[in-house]
């Protein structure tokens, strides 16, 4: 016999997963809403490998800033996954980051967040996880160098950065802010990318959602910040952009096109709505923007001649691209971050929109990082951040080059004096967030 | 050994506009359907990044994403008298080679064929009388009319994001739109695209002489859009790099681009790509097939079991496959009797080559469908009384892409094909030479015809397609018409020397591609001793075997036949669902 996802995903480069469901009838309700909370708290994301796409089989790589780690098997299987465990020991691990050994997890399992979910909710998940086909795949998970290894260093961590408890309700607040607080702070846990880190790697709470670096992206100031944050959306556009990866000129891609697409989508409406309700009352700070660097900048004058080159036959020429489908610059909050790691991660890799149910689309960019040079790539950037009224510090080739060191990218050889397409060898594919397996 | 797949509802053999439609309809009526494709799995921004793809030497000169002839080709000749040998090089069998077919590749015109195209022969006699039908000519009605199609037409042109102008609205005829085309029931979804120098000169030079320009209906994207299974199109740049390309952009439709992205996403839906299908299996009785039998990349052979099977694969392959697998009667002309290789036809191709002088024509700001055309000539759009022939020719220019190398010798008569005169001529025609094409019309005829070669076989070991084709009398004459039209028309538009061109002119030769849309071999009729299939593009013999595609054409219309194509697939896919699901049986009796 043959798995058929397997052999989509082999054959023909389709992600797909499937959710199988094998429940007596009396729990079927329960388990259904155990499939929803997983999808919410997107376990299937991390705990599967793109490799070979065993849907909770684990062993997927965490890029930690302090080493790797491989995420576990969540599969019923008994030897090598949770098949052998109790209610208890699973909702000791995921709400106090507490294994089945007792030893520690480490936080990049999300139990600071998901120590606030309710035991009826912990219930249900753990009647859903029964449900998952047995995959035999043993992991180990700790691949961090001396001293991070220990994991006994945890418990110092866990003082500093854990507190322990369920979410409790802020009266003041309307029910859906609420809600939207129990799904952005504990099941989706929202704040492991983006909010700032102290050294330790736990949150920074008095910036909560202002923006933060991870895994060489950018995960943007969420606050309702004008000029930072999306203080400026219209009250249901964070709804329709997690519903369906897209609003406007923003079109989500690598990480948390990847949490749409396994997660955010499924959320009902209500849920979503409850979440835009909490991310509107998120305080934000504002800032003084820089002023629009002059179209006389000679890395404007180059900026221009690589964007009507390279960039305006799907951005256009007035940069607006393609509502919902290709990303607009004018104006574009996740484009003007102080933070650059995005915009050159995605000119240098490549990206592939959200691939959701209700736009399947996922128009995808190609790597320029064969083909563009550091200056040319930064004076792009920099054309782009300011152009068309945007205003936002310029990139310097010096960034571009942390960036291709961080994706491990070769630099381009001698470039000609006009900026013609010269790379030296073939789009690096394999380092396209979407091309796996 | 022959290892064996779960059952499947449905299984697809070839993933092209037909396979990927088909797909769509069923999926989403909740069958379980897998697809075989011979190729591999490619996607728009991927494997053709824009950046990377206007490539003319890789794409079109070599033709890179086409079937490569060492792996599958038909032998080819004149007449039955003749020995047939082996296509060895690029020819008209230009065969898709991965998922999305030849509807990754193609210049995406997308054309509704006229009501007298599936009618022509109740339509011929009763206009003209049957004296008008030559000789041998294979001439007969499709069991399908326009009017039946016509909402399968609008859901293709929907999914594809088609851009044009209606010329007939709901009856009423429209200004700027083909004022011969059948009536439709709503606008395109898109505005036609951007004209250039050389369509408008054409459309003035037209107009002038009276008929009727229009732009064409392109495949190319006038502006953003949507399309009715939520998946995004991007507006065409006119890069002008459609033919023999993918599209990195989303401005050119295909089954990659308008409708994987959803059919991916469904749990019922399974592509097997890299894949190639020897032949279906038939039930003990033959009155129904099993399933398919298919080769995997590393040579291992499986059998996907299915309660139906649809062969979507290019037009040759289907009639091929059908020989192969034994379904239907095989066509022997000597007799006159059979059904499985009759009624093959092509593409009579006439018109005439321009030069110009002084003209700035900037060819390399165009897209694969950006035309202006005129039907005046085309299908029974003209009184044909007298002329001794029926049908004709859409009548166009075409502002596709400037080809720098694939044109370097499109050159006056004359003109030395090396040094620097050479280099000189080519510099002033780069700017100042184009071409009229007369798309024409073609009907089979008893000589024509497609069966198994006895001698030359595939790496499987399976025979090859062999076709034996002449143009006949019918094309001879409609060609030389159509030629003399163009001829007046690049003399009206100006053009300093005027060739005429006809294809039909000499015997037929494969290597000559003014087209490569050849047609029929497994045609659809109402009467089982002259059609393979039935209206519904189900075989009358096998009720549980559909055949979609150009081979189901009993003819050849004036178009490019890829709308068509379309149409018919969404209107078998709905006939299976609406009518075959609750009944599996004939849906026509015999």
């Amino acid at each position: 016999m043959i798995d058929r996802n397997f052999l989509i995903a082999s054959l023909s480069g389709v992600l797909f997963l499937m959710f199988p469901i094998k429940a007596g009838a009396q729990d079927a309700q329960a388990v259904a809403r155990g499939q929803y909370l997983a999808r919410a708290a997107d376990c299937v994301a991390c705990h599967t490998n793109p490799a070979d796409n065993r849907a909770f089989a684990g062993g997927y790589a965490l890029q930690t800033p302090f080493g790797k780690l491989l995420t576990s098997n969540i599969t019923q299987d008994i030897e090598t996954g949770i098949g052998g465990w109790t209610e208890a020991e699973f909702s000791r691990a995921v709400r106090e980051g507490i294994g089945r050994q007792g030893q520690h997890l480490y936080p990049a399992m999300p139990y600071p967040s998901y120590t606030k979910l309710t035991d009826a909710d912990v219930h249900d998940l753990w009647l859903y996880m029964k449900t998952i086909t047995p995959v035999k795949n043993r992991v180990v998970s700790n691949q961090l160098p001396f001293p991070f290894n220990i994991r006994a260093a945890l418990i110092v961590w866990n003082l500093w950065n854990f507190r322990s408890g369920r979410y409790v309700d802020d009266t003041s607040k309307s029910k859906a802010w609420n809600r939207g607080a129990y799904l952005a702070e504990g099941l989706e846990h929202c704040n492991s990318c983006h909010t700032p880190k102290n050294l330790l790697g736990g949150d920074k709470s008095s910036q909560a959602y202002r923006g933060a670096s991870l895994q060489g992206w950018y995960a943007p100031d969420i606050t309702n910040s004008h000029t930072l944050g999306i203080g400026s959306w219209h009250k249901d556009d964070l709804k329709t952009y997690l519903k369906t990866g897209s609003v406007g000129p923003y079109v989500a891609s690598g990480p948390m096109g990847e949490a749409i697409e396994n997660s955010t989508q499924y959320l009902r409406d209500g849920d979503l709505e409850a979440i835009a309700t909490y991310f509107s009352d998120i305080k934000g700070q504002e800032a003084s923007l820089p002023a629009s660097l002059p179209a006389s900048d000679p890395r404007m004058h180059q900026g221009k001649a690589v964007y009507e080159m390279a960039c305006a036959a799907c951005h256009r020429s007035d940069g607006r691209g393609v509502s919902t489908m290709i990303t607009g610059f004018p104006a574009n909050r996740a484009i003007l971050a102080p933070v650059k790691d995005s915009i050159l991660h995605t000119i240098l890799a490549g990206g592939r929109g959200a691939m959701t149910h209700e736009n399947p689309t996922g128009a995808a960019m190609p790597s320029f990082s064969w083909s563009l040079s550091d200056e040319q790539i930064a004076a792009a950037a920099t054309y782009i951040r300011n152009s068309w009224g945007n205003n936002a510090s310029a990139v310097t080739p010096e960034e571009v080059k942390a960036m291709r060191r961080t994706l491990q990218f070769r630099q381009v050889g001698p470039v000609p004096d006009d900026w013609s397409l010269s790379g030296e060898s073939k789009p690096d594919l394999s380092a396209h967030p979407a091309m796996h397996p | 050994m022959t290892r064996k797949r779960p059952k499947a509802d449905v299984v697809i053999v070839g993933l092209g506009w037909c396979g990927s439609l088909a797909a769509e309809e069923l999926t989403r009526a909740g069958l379980d359907v897998v697809a075989i494709e011979r190729g591999p799995w490619v996607e728009p921004a991927i494997d053709f990044a824009p950046g990377v793809d206007t490539d003319e030497l890789r794409w079109d000169t070599r033709r890179s994403m086409l079937l490569p002839p060492a792996i599958e080709t038909t032998t080819v000749r004149n007449t039955r008298f003749q020995k047939a040998l082996p296509i060895r090089d690029w020819s008209i069998n230009e065969w898709g080679y991965n998922a999305g077919g030849s509807g990754t590749h193609w210049a995406a015109m997308a054309w509704r064929f006229t009501p007298f195209d599936f009618q022509p022969y109740s339509m011929t006699v009763s206009r003209y009388g049957a004296k008008q039908l030559a000789e041998g000519l294979i001439v007969q009605d499709w069991g399908v009319t326009y009017d039946e199609l016509e909402p399968y037409y609008d859901r293709f042109e929907k999914i594809a994001g088609i851009s044009g102008k209606a010329g007939v609205l709901n009856g009423q005829i429209m200004q700027g739109g083909n004022p011969f085309e059948g009536s439709r029931s709503s606008e395109y979804p898109l505005p036609p695209l951007k004209t250039t120098h050389l369509t408008d000169l054409f459309s003035e030079a037209s107009n002038a002489l009276g008929y009727h320009p229009f732009m064409v209906p392109a495949g190319n994207t006038s502006e953003a859009y949507t399309n009715p299974l939520g998946i995004r199109m991007a507006p065409c740049t006119y890069c002008g790099y459609c033919l023999y390309y993918g599209c990195g952009n989303w401005s050119k439709s295909s089954p990659n681009a308008c409708i994987f992205p959803a059919l991916v996403q469904r749990s019922n839906f399974t592509v097997l790509t890299d894949s190639a299908v020897l032949k279906a299996t038939l039930a003990p009785d033959g009155k129904t097939a099993t399933g398919v039998i298919f080769c995997d990349k590393k040579g291992d052979q499986w059998e996907q079991p299915a309660d139906i099977v649809i062969f979507s694969a290019f037009q040759m392959q289907n009639v091929r496959l059908l020989l192969l697998s034994g379904i239907g009667k095989p066509y022997d002309p000597a007799k006159r009797e059979g059904v499985v290789g009759r009624a093959y036809c092509f593409q009579t191709v006439s018109g005439a080559n321009l030069f110009f002088q002084d003209k700035k024509f900037n060819h390399f700001a165009g897209a694969g469908a950006l035309s202006a055309q005129i039907d005046d000539f085309n299908g029974d759009n003209f009184d044909h009384s007298g002329l001794g022939f029926i049908g004709g020719a859409g009548i166009l220019v075409v502002s596709r892409g400037s080809r720098p190398i694939g044109n370097a010798d499109f050159l006056e008569p004359n003109t030395p094909r090396w040094g620097a005169a050479w280099k000189k001529a080519y510099k002033d025609a780069f700017q100042n030479a184009t071409g009229i094409f007369g798309q024409g019309t073609s009907y089979s005829h008893d000589e024509a015809y497609l069966d198994l070669d006895p001698e030359y076989t595939d790496q499987y070991g399976q025979p090859l397609l062999r076709m034996t084709f002449e143009y006949n009398t019918n094309d001879r004459r409609s060609a030389q018409f159509i030629e003399d039209k163009s001829v007046e028309i690049g003399r009206k538009m100006g053009a300093k020397t005027v060739i005429g061109t006809n294809s039909a002119a000499s015997s037929f030769t494969p290597y000559n591609f003014a087209s490569d849309h050849t047609i029929g071999g497994a045609v659809m009729g109402t009467d089982p001793r002259t059609s393979v299939l039935n209206r519904y593009q189900q075989v009358w013999d096998v009720h549980n075997v559909f055949v979609l595609g150009a081979s189901s054409f009993p003819n050849n219309a004036g178009y490019n036949p890829t709308g068509t194509i379309g149409a018919l697939a969404l209107w078998t896919a709905r006939a299976i669902i609406d009518q075959y699901l609750k009944n599996p049986a004939p849906l026509v009796k015999a």
